[in-house]
């Protein structure tokens, strides 16, 4: 099996990535599930990053505390940032929450304990394939449960009809703190992990860029599954690689694949509408008034 | 007879303006109460300080004895209070049933726990619930369309699924902001049917409707706004022989014949 362990090598730091990215484009669909468009993920998962790293270079914490704590820290600061963020809806959320992000970058790329612009360096590998799996596989079935539960639909009402929402007895502003600060802690691990087997992070790596690319993972797969996100972040992570011979112009036809996607399936890739539209051409039952 | 809910010197401006003055009126537990105006007399606004989006500016609401003041929309549904909305607001991308059962989200009390696991408490308070949906919607003769999409309903058939999702929140009080508006004479006579059939089945009923004849059939009490006073209440029979409702929706004299 030689071959495996070429390839394990060439390829396992992708393959992680993988499913880091898995997880970030899964904590912004949280958000994005109740029609929130908040940004702040990528900060979240830089201030998870540097908890985590933190601890492990300083303090030499056992691992699973070490994620524990890259999981809390990112859930606090989102509980107080929400109160006044989550006011605001739609544009607004997104500019405070890109903003949010600036700050933390800003902090981390000016204080001393986080090294400053260079960022940390000789981060340990803890990181094990099998950390990653567990988690994206707990994430992804602890969500799919959650959307097929009361939480589920109240979500898809809040995106849908907030008012309504609220007069059907749905306590609208706990659920969106509890998905902003969910978001949070995905992302929080996220990053924690990432750390990990990266060897090395610095503020370049959470930045507004970083917050767009999460975002796109989300809207390019659908929003409307569980298996969009990831099937968007997979593409996302993916498409560079593949795109390898491209040399210089891969950003640009990156770029272009997105804008054609958005133009024509707004609903993303993974959209079982559509789908089922293809095994059933006519028109639907009942028709439209 | 006891009073469900009793609105008392209720008032609301929006800057200068006076949408509402010193509005008074009680509606009783049972039958269907109706609260009729012109467009633009304030009757909507009744509505959304009865259920608490938006806060009086003065007086009150009490319901069942409880003052609403302060208390947020999601609260004072959880109280047994229900609403329609004139421009139909069901969730349009989600099933007939899913729209019933976000109702109900209240009234399922399994935890994040049971979500998870997929313990039976949930898996049993869901299926209760599938079939209380299932019950509603054949309330409304809906049930043959329960797992289709909203949107791809008919105008009538959204008001009616709105009557469901609305009694899913199990309301001692169900509010219907002008049920038959823009609804043509079929759809009407079908959802007087719909809402004589509500009523029988024991919920109190307060409408806001602004076509005469609808109400006159239908309510047992009826309370007149213009300009956000109250100008009369009483049994239809009152209501029509009234010189100022007749002055307020007919006009006056020498205007009678166009109106």
């Amino acid at each position: 099996m030689e071959w495996l362990d070429t390839f394990w090598s060439t390829y396992n730091t992708l393959i992680y990535t993988l499913g880091v990215h898995a997880l970030l484009a899964l904590s912004i669909w949280l958000t994005l599930s109740c029609g929130l468009l908040s940004m702040a993920n990528a900060a979240f998962m830089g201030i998870g990053a540097y908890v985590a790293a933190l601890l492990t270079l300083h303090f030499e914490t056992p691992f699973p505390l070490v994620l524990a704590a890259a999981a809390l820290v990112p859930a606090i600061v989102a509980l107080i940032i929400a109160i006044p963020v989550l006011r605001l809806s739609g544009v607004y959320l997104a500019m405070a929450t890109l903003a949010f992000g600036e700050v933390v970058r800003i902090v981390i790329l000016n204080l001393d304990i986080t090294g400053g612009p260079e960022g940390l360096n000789g981060i340990p590998q803890s990181t094990q394939g099998w950390h990653i799996a567990l988690i994206l596989a707990a994430t992804i079935y602890g969500l799919f449960r959650m959307k097929r539960s009361r939480v589920g639909r109240a979500l898809e009402a809040i995106r849908e009809d907030e008012v309504a929402a609220r007069l059907m007895g749905i306590d609208v502003d706990r659920h969106k703190l509890f998905v902003f600060t969910l978001g949070a802690v995905i992302a929080g691990i996220a990053g924690g992990l990432n750390a990990h087997f990266t060897f090395f992070i610095s503020p370049r790596e959470y930045g507004f860029e970083n917050a767009v690319d999460i975002l796109t993972m989300a809207v390019l797969g659908g929003t409307g599954t569980l298996i969009g996100p990831m099937l968007g972040s997979s593409i996302l992570t993916l498409l560079p690689e593949l795109l390898r011979f491209l040399n210089d112009y891969r950003g640009a036809v990156n770029g272009l694949i997105l804008i054609l996607v958005v133009l024509f399936l707004p609903k993303g890739l993974w959209d079982p509408q559509r789908f089922k539209g293809w095994f059933r051409p006519q028109t639907r039952e009942g028709g439209v008034q | 007879m006891s009073m469900l809910l009793s609105i008392q010197n209720l008032g609301k401006s929006f800057g200068g303006l006076h949408v509402l003055q010193d509005v008074n009126f009680e509606v009783p537990a049972g039958g269907i109460f109706g609260l009729i105006g012109p467009n633009g007399a304030g009757k909507t606004t009744v509505f959304n300080l009865v259920t608490g989006l938006l806060q009086p500016s003065a007086g009150s609401v009490h319901y069942q004895g409880c003052d609403l003041a302060g208390l947020a929309p999601h609260r004072i549904t959880r109280l047994g209070i229900a609403r329609t909305f004139q421009n139909i607001r069901i969730f349009k991308e989600m099933s007939l049933l899913e729209n019933v059962m976000v109702g109900m989200h209240e009234h399922l009390t399994y935890g994040p726990l049971d979500i998870l696991l997929n313990r039976r408490a949930c898996r049993e308070a869901e299926q209760k619930a599938l079939e209380r949906a299932h019950e509603l919607l054949t309330w409304v003769r809906l049930d043959h369309k329960a797992h289709m999409e909203a949107d791809n309903l008919s105008y009538g058939d959204q008001r009616k699924l709105e009557f469901a999702r609305a009694l899913a929140t199990e309301p001692k009080l169900l509010l219907l902001d002008e049920p038959v508006a823009g609804m043509n004479p079929a759809e009407k006579e079908e959802l007087m049917e719909e809402i004589c059939n509500i009523r029988d089945r024991g919920y109190g009923i307060f409408l806001i409707e602004h076509d005469m004849r609808f109400v006159m059939g239908l309510c047992d009490r009826i309370a007149v706004l213009n300009f956000g006073k109250i100008i009369a209440e009483g049994t239809p029979d009152e209501i029509r022989a009234h010189p100022e409702v007749i002055e307020a929706y007919l006009g006056s004299e020498e205007e009678g014949e166009t109106a």
